[in-house]
């Protein structure tokens, strides 16, 4: 099997499964506990608070660690939007985010919020001055992925930054689950306030994440209880899937530039083969700036999502149509509706996404298993 | 030196089947739910036979299973839930006083929004008066939330009374059954129950995994938005590890039950009985029998319940005061003083939680070190010297104060 869906998620890590072992085998104490058991624990969750804070150059007590993107996504944006709701209630987003993001927003507007969602151009791209007019004396809060899950689109994210400098008052919240140490990221200098990161996207275990909260930022917890992570997030800590996100993002991390010019370059090999092979096939979103090397979104002409898809499974490659989350449902991606793809494209539209361990030969047999599909096909 | 883990209820180590199903699940087995192929299929199937498994125990539909990141987020969901979904009927919700923290605080997050609440308070014994709880009644109750088993002290709440209650008054009921899962049989119809969290690490699972039932029809929006998983009730990438481990754990629970439950209960009376035996000035707190097989909580005057874990810790007995979750804080637990316990008692409390890894040598162990302690401790201490010069007072007096 050749498993090319790594933004659905990704194998975990053997060294992450080793520390995730180890620590169901030997320590299972809870945090909160007084004993050696509960401390042993404890520093263990500590100590993955410090790498995971190192991995994005931020200080250790700005961590909080969560079950995941999506409690991630609710807690920044909720978590925001009714602490802050006295000093207005206009929160800027897109119209290409996650549901995660997209649903925290839509909620709010039963509580009176307005949200803007700003286009994209063809290549899923915001434009930084669309942003800085649609900015009100009522705006509380920017939220922006950093990387678009579903074609690959990177957010310009540190123009959009520097406009935000010019209002203090607007939280900036970033969606990095298919960004982090996989693109540049430059949290501090880029003004980022809340920042949020899942574990399966990068080798990790599902179930746990974390959001990056700037100091100084008083969010409303969206779980009450034991008054873990700071009073922040509650409930006994999940502490091997912490200790083994902690892992993940530590190899993650060192391994993100090299792994940025590996994939770079694959990715661009694929497309030029691809076109070689046919030279109908469209890409959607960007060919080659502005696009994580981790992703690729391409279209057939004349062939539906999901056939390919399963012609692919027959020949051993595992890819999706869109996104995981989306892939059940008989209709087109908001994303790729959003950035103006025509119907037909869009429902012919496949994701290939690539991990760390992706080799030039993967790509061959890819590229060789997708024409023999396509020209049974069609 | 001896090692005795006795903190079950705070949480329990992983057991070697569970650690081993975990090790498939992040190996093998580690598509996306959500995903159509391969791998995306046999990862649902993990979590749709974790669903059975744990539906089969509190005798559920599987469909009425929600997984979640723990007890704690259940119980969040469960209350807020609930009263997002029904505040047009009634804002009033009634609960206890002894309510572990994910239920009274995310209660009183309510108040702030409108909502009033009815801390019921409990006898001595951690009990509560049905009658009391009939008259808290009003025409806009729309949930009462109960747990089943209190945290500390180890007391079962009349769950089944309660539920009948309820069912007669057509309000939403909620069990915080953190403590009892796995342990005490539940049946959510005989039950009358609409809504009940459980969570992984207290039956020798995961940490960050739970769930909520929920009865179908139960009007209840969710906490987080997103995905389409869990059917939107609780979307965001599932965690398969964690909620296999939760399905093996719960269907070994469900089988092991009632041996354990017996075999428990032996060791806690020989515990409890060995204390008040060898111990002068203790008290039980709590119900005498009617309580967690496995849970004991006593109430030793003259020492500090902080000093004593300690010492019990260098001996290699772990322990605890209260609940993990406050015995960071020096405040006494909510729940002893509820009880009517006096805050110098509160202090001393001791709470000792056996599982599956508890043997009798690790009991008899502990009767023979805990003395030791307790009795060094008060040599140290001034109070207990000038109450020995004074009169030997019977200690279960003292509760009788307040
Ligand atoms: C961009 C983006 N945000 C949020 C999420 C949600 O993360 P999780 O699956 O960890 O809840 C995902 C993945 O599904 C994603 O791709
Ligand atoms: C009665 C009770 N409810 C809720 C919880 C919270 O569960 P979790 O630790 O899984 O968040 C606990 C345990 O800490 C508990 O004992």
């Amino acid at each position: 099997m050749l498993y090319l869906d790594n933004s659905a998620t990704t194998p975990v890590h053997p060294e992450v499964i080793k520390v995730m072992e180890d620590v169901l085998k030997k320590h299972y104490g809870n945090p909160s506990s007084l004993h050696q058991k509960g401390v042993e624990s404890e520093k263990l969750l500590e100590t993955s608070r410090k790498i995971v804070a190192q991995t994005l150059e931020v200080d250790k007590e700005e961590i909080v660690f969560t079950s995941g993107g999506t409690e991630g996504d609710n807690l920044a944006i909720k978590g925001i939007a009714f602490r802050y709701q006295n000093r207005g209630k206009h929160i800027i987003t897109s119209q290409i985010e996650h549901p995660a993001v997209k649903e925290s927003c839509r909620f709010l507007e039963q509580f009176g919020f307005s949200v803007t969602y700003l286009p994209v151009d063809k290549q899923g791209l915001i434009d930084p001055q669309m942003l800085k007019s649609s900015i009100r004396d009522d705006t509380i809060l920017v939220s922006i992925m950093h990387v678009n899950n579903e074609v690959g689109t990177i957010q310009p994210i540190q123009d959009l930054g520097a406009i935000l400098k010019e209002y203090p008052r607007i939280f900036f919240h970033v969606d990095g689950v298919q960004g982090y140490a996989k693109v540049p990221l430059k949290l501090k200098e880029w003004g980022i306030d809340l920042y949020t990161v899942s574990g399966h996207k990068i080798n990790g275990p599902k179930g746990v994440g974390a959001l990056y909260v700037r100091n100084g930022i008083a969010l409303l917890p969206q779980m009450s209880g034991g008054g873990q992570e700071g009073g922040l997030r509650s409930g006994t800590e999940n502490v091997p899937g912490i200790a083994g996100f902690a892992k993940a993002c530590q190899i993650a991390r060192e391994i993100s530039v090299i792994n940025w010019e590996k994939l770079s370059k694959l990715r661009k090999y694929c497309i030029n083969m691809l076109k070689e092979k046919n030279p109908a096939v469209i890409i959607n979103g960007p060919e080659e700036e502005h696009v994580s090397p981790y992703i690729l979104n391409i279209s057939i002409p004349g062939l539906r999502g999901e056939v390919l898809v399963h012609g692919l499974e027959k020949e051993e490659v595992l890819v999706s149509t869109g996104s995981a989350c989306s892939s059940k449902k008989d209709i087109i991606s908001p994303v790729l509706q959003a950035m103006g793809i025509d119907r037909e494209t869009a429902l012919g539209s496949i994701r290939v996404s690539f991990s760390y361990q992706t080799k030039e030969e993967d790509i061959l047999i890819f590229v060789d298993k997708m024409s023999r599909v396509v020209n049974r096909l069609l | 030196m001896r090692r005795v883990y006795l903190d079950h209820s705070a949480t329990t180590p992983v057991r070697p089947e569970v650690v081993q199903l975990v090790n498939k699940y992040l190996t093998e087995t580690f598509g996306n739910p959500s995903s159509v192929h391969a791998f995306g299929r046999e990862a649902r199937k993990g979590v749709e036979t974790a669903r059975e498994q744990i539906a089969a125990l509190i005798k559920a539909k599987p469909e009425e299973i929600f997984f979640t990141s723990g007890g704690t987020e259940a119980d969040n969901m469960a209350i807020v839930g609930t009263a997002m979904a029904n505040q047009t009927k009634g804002k009033h919700i009634i609960t206890t006083q002894i309510e572990h923290h994910a239920v009274l605080d995310t209660c009183k997050s309510l108040i702030k929004q409108g909502f009033e609440v009815t801390f019921l308070p409990v006898n001595p014994d951690a009990t509560i008066d049905l009658e009391l709880l009939k008259s808290s009644i009003r025409d806009d109750t729309i949930l009462i939330t109960m747990m089943h088993v209190n945290n500390e002290v180890g007391t079962i709440l009349p769950i089944k009374e309660v539920g009948q209650i309820a069912k007669e008054k057509g309000i939403i009921f909620h069990v915080d059954a953190v403590q009892s899962f796995g342990k005490l049989p539940i049946d959510v119809n005989e039950m009358n129950i609409d809504l009940l969290s459980a969570s992984g690490h207290k039956i020798y699972a995961l940490k960050g995994t739970g769930c909520l039932y929920i009865r179908k029809g139960t009007k209840i929006a969710p906490l987080f938005f997103g995905g389409s998983q869990e059917r939107k009730r609780r979307p965001g990438t599932e965690n398969v590890p964690g909620i296999v481990a939760f399905g093996l754990a719960a269907h070994l629970a469900g089988q092991e039950m009632e041996a354990e439950a017996e075999r428990l209960t032996k060791l806690r009376d020989k515990l409890i009985d060995g204390i008040l035996e060898k111990i002068p000035n203790v008290q039980l707190n709590g119900h005498r029998t009617n309580r967690l097989p496995g849970h004991v909580n006593v109430s030793i005057r003259y020492i500090e319940g902080e000093s004593l874990l300690l010492m019990l810790d260098m001996k290699g007995i772990a322990a605890s005061s209260g609940s993990a979750c406050t015995s960071g804080s020096l405040d006494p637990s909510h729940v002893l003083l509820a009880m009517g316990i006096p805050h110098e008692i509160a202090h001393g409390s001791l709470r000792m939680t056996l599982g599956k890894g508890t043997t009798e040598e690790d009991v008899d162990y502990v009767l023979e070190v805990l003395p030791e302690i307790v009795e060094k401790l008060r040599s140290m201490s001034p109070l207990y010297n000038s109450m020995k010069l004074e009169n030997n007072e019977e200690c279960s007096k003292c509760t009788q104060k307040r």
